[in-house]
């Protein structure tokens, strides 16, 4: 298998530009025929497709495509990515319920009020590392969610109901499917909605990725006091990884939150963030194909399996820990990760790495008395 | 003086590391500083670019106080660094790696790339080779050649010889010279004192957090008492 995705790799490094576009096109058109009845039955014998591939899978592929930038990327372990994604929810509840802003306001109102979280969580914490940067995240995402609980202002544990769909244009009919209908009933409009917000996510994380950002963002990942005796900033690139993962998590949540309904903090648990760490991981940390194919399997092997009742999960982690002892570096890792990975470094960057506490540092320097 | 280091202080938490250590550094000078494991010559080096902040005390560099500065301004100053245990991003090429040198700088580097490939003709040959999986020797090529990159006035390098079989060390230092020749200022951290004594102008001896000797180096050498402690006593003589 190794061999095979070098000779994909290689093949499509060298092919010429019209040729990738064609494929970026195809795989959007086959993205918007997935919620067919021909493959549902199979893909999804016990609840309805279309929704299964809006939640938990498209959600799950996009969530994790905005993990991927702060713990792929910038190499920055974040257990808490669950409360932007609920921030985006509780976005658009309250904006939608109170001040009766339409989906598409709050769409951009929740995509600021995100990244200004996330920056508000990232500025004091990452002079953290590591393991400390991990749990301080952690707290972070438990915070949200116990304040959302706790503050009657915003539903306490009862949520916010009667959250507004997306506005819709009727009429437009393709293939029997009112495209721009968002109602209670069909769930494809949602699902298209969400493969355009994925792609436009896609397009601008590629873009990142290839620019002097994603460049630093590497290089912190692998040697963060290297990264700064080179002259990257790298509190400040940081604090964008943190800032444009949650704006990804946080326009998640508000398109998610404008099909649910009614939204409750039980939505937002840290199951979420593990979950979606589980399929960055699985699926190749910091390579895009592999985050979405780790998302997708993440999302669709337990539903696929509900049959199985209870066994579903327990056979889902072992599956999981099965493919972390004989793939480490994920399903579809990208061939950085992999030479970081036999550097010893654990291919997480910072992830469980060097930790400057000052015992840690003082003992060899203390040694020589 | 393009370097001065004035009664700097560095705290690990409430432990003391370096206990006001001043030194100078001028313009196409090699310093060294030689000590024992723990004596504070990394914590100096990683204070003066910026890595670790000082409590008290201060940094000039270039007839600026910076001791306030990031570390990654003080690259555009002018400061640039090989850090303790090379700190080559591993999964990076050869060429990406040093191209994270100029990171700072923008226009056509090839000129000081194939600048960095003449001084080490081996990375020439592994350019695309992925940092990671090069050898000692090489990785250390590499975080030197990168420092060149960011066109320093001074390099700062924290024991090249670290874990290198002797013949490569004796290349690693001649090439240092080399550097210095054409024009950049050296400060040397190292363990090992005999060769870095035999390359550098001046040096300072380090011992716990403080400096208690600093001479030219080749005084060093023949003094009995660093003889002693860092040069292997009377064996050292053959």
């Amino acid at each position: 298998m190794g061999a095979f995705t070098d000779r994909v790799r290689d093949r499509w490094a060298t092919a010429p530009g019209w040729q990738r576009w064609t494929v970026y096109v195809l795989l959007f058109i086959g993205a918007l025929l997935l919620p067919s009845e021909s493959i549902g039955h199979f893909m999804s014998p016990y609840s309805d497709w279309a929704s299964v591939l809006f939640f938990p899978v498209g959600t799950y592929i996009v969530l994790a495509i905005g993990l991927n930038i702060v713990v792929g990327q910038a190499g920055l372990l974040d257990l808490g990515f669950v409360a932007f994604f609920a921030i985006g929810g509780y976005s658009m509840a309250l904006l939608g319920t109170r001040l009766g802003l339409n989906f598409w306001e709050i769409l951009i109102a929740g995509v600021i009020l995100s990244a200004i979280s996330g920056v508000v969580l990232g500025g004091p914490t990452l002079r953290l590392r590591g393991d400390y940067l991990a749990i301080v995240t952690l707290g972070f995402g438990e915070i949200v969610r116990q304040t959302a609980e706790n503050t009657d202002a915003i539903g306490g544990p009862r949520g916010i109901a009667g959250i507004p769909h997306p506005p819709s244009i009727d009429g437009v009919v393709i293939f029997g499917v009112d495209i721009f209908h968002y109602g209670v009933l069909d769930p494809r409009p949602y699902y298209y909605l969400l493969v355009v917000v994925a792609t436009l996510i896609i397009i601008f994380v590629k873009r990142w990725e290839k620019s002097r950002v994603g460049r630093a963002w590497a290089a912190i990942r692998e040697d963060e006091d290297a990264a700064e005796v080179m002259g990257v900033p790298t509190f400040k690139f940081k604090l964008l990884a943190f800032a444009i993962g949650a704006s990804i998590g946080g326009a998640m949540g508000v398109v998610w939150a404008g099909k649910t309904i009614s939204i409750n903090p039980n939505d937002f648990l840290f199951m979420l963030s593990a979950t979606i760490l589980a399929a960055v991981v699985l699926g190749g940390s910091g390579n895009i194909p592999g985050v979405i194919l780790g998302a997708f399997l993440v999302a669709w092997l337990p539903e696929r399996f509900r049959g199985l009742s209870e066994y579903r999960i327990m056979v889902f982690g072992a599956a999981l820990v099965a493919l972390m002892i004989f793939r480490p570096e994920g399903l579809l890792p990208s061939r950085r990760r992999k030479a970081e990975l036999a550097e010893g470094t654990g291919g997480m960057g910072a992830m469980g790495a060097e930790v400057p506490d000052p015992q840690a540092h003082a003992e060899p320097e203390g040694a020589a008395k | 003086m393009l370097l001065e280091v004035k009664d700097m202080h560095v705290h690990y938490g409430k432990i003391e590391a370096i206990k006001g250590i001043s030194l100078e550094v001028a313009e196409g000078e090699i310093v060294t500083l030689i000590g024992a494991n723990g004596a504070g010559k990394t914590t100096t080096l990683k204070t003066i670019s910026g890595l670790r902040p000082l409590s008290s005390g201060s940094v000039t560099f270039d007839g600026k106080d910076i001791s306030k500065l990031p570390g990654h301004k003080r690259v555009l100053a002018g400061i640039g660094q090989s850090p303790e245990g090379r700190g080559v991003f591993p999964g990076m090429t050869v060429t990406e790696n040093l191209l994270m040198g100029a990171y700072t700088r923008t226009g056509d580097f090839s000129k000081d790339l194939d600048e960095v490939f003449e001084l080490f003709p081996r990375l020439a040959e592994r350019r695309n080779q992925a940092g990671g999986t090069m050898s000692g020797g090489e990785q250390q090529m590499v975080a030197i050649g990168r420092a060149l990159m960011s066109k320093p006035k001074v390099l700062l390098l924290d024991e090249p010889s670290m874990g290198l079989a002797p013949m490569l060390v004796a290349q690693i230092f001649s090439i240092i010279k080399e550097i210095n020749n054409r024009g950049t200022t050296v400060l040397l951290v190292e363990q090992n004192a005999q060769q870095a004594l035999q390359l550098a102008h001046r040096a300072y001896v380090l011992e716990t957090g403080r400096v208690v000797k600093s001479a030219p180096a080749s005084e060093l050498l023949d003094d009995p008492q660093v003889r002693e402690a860092y040069l292997g006593g009377e064996l050292g003589a053959h």
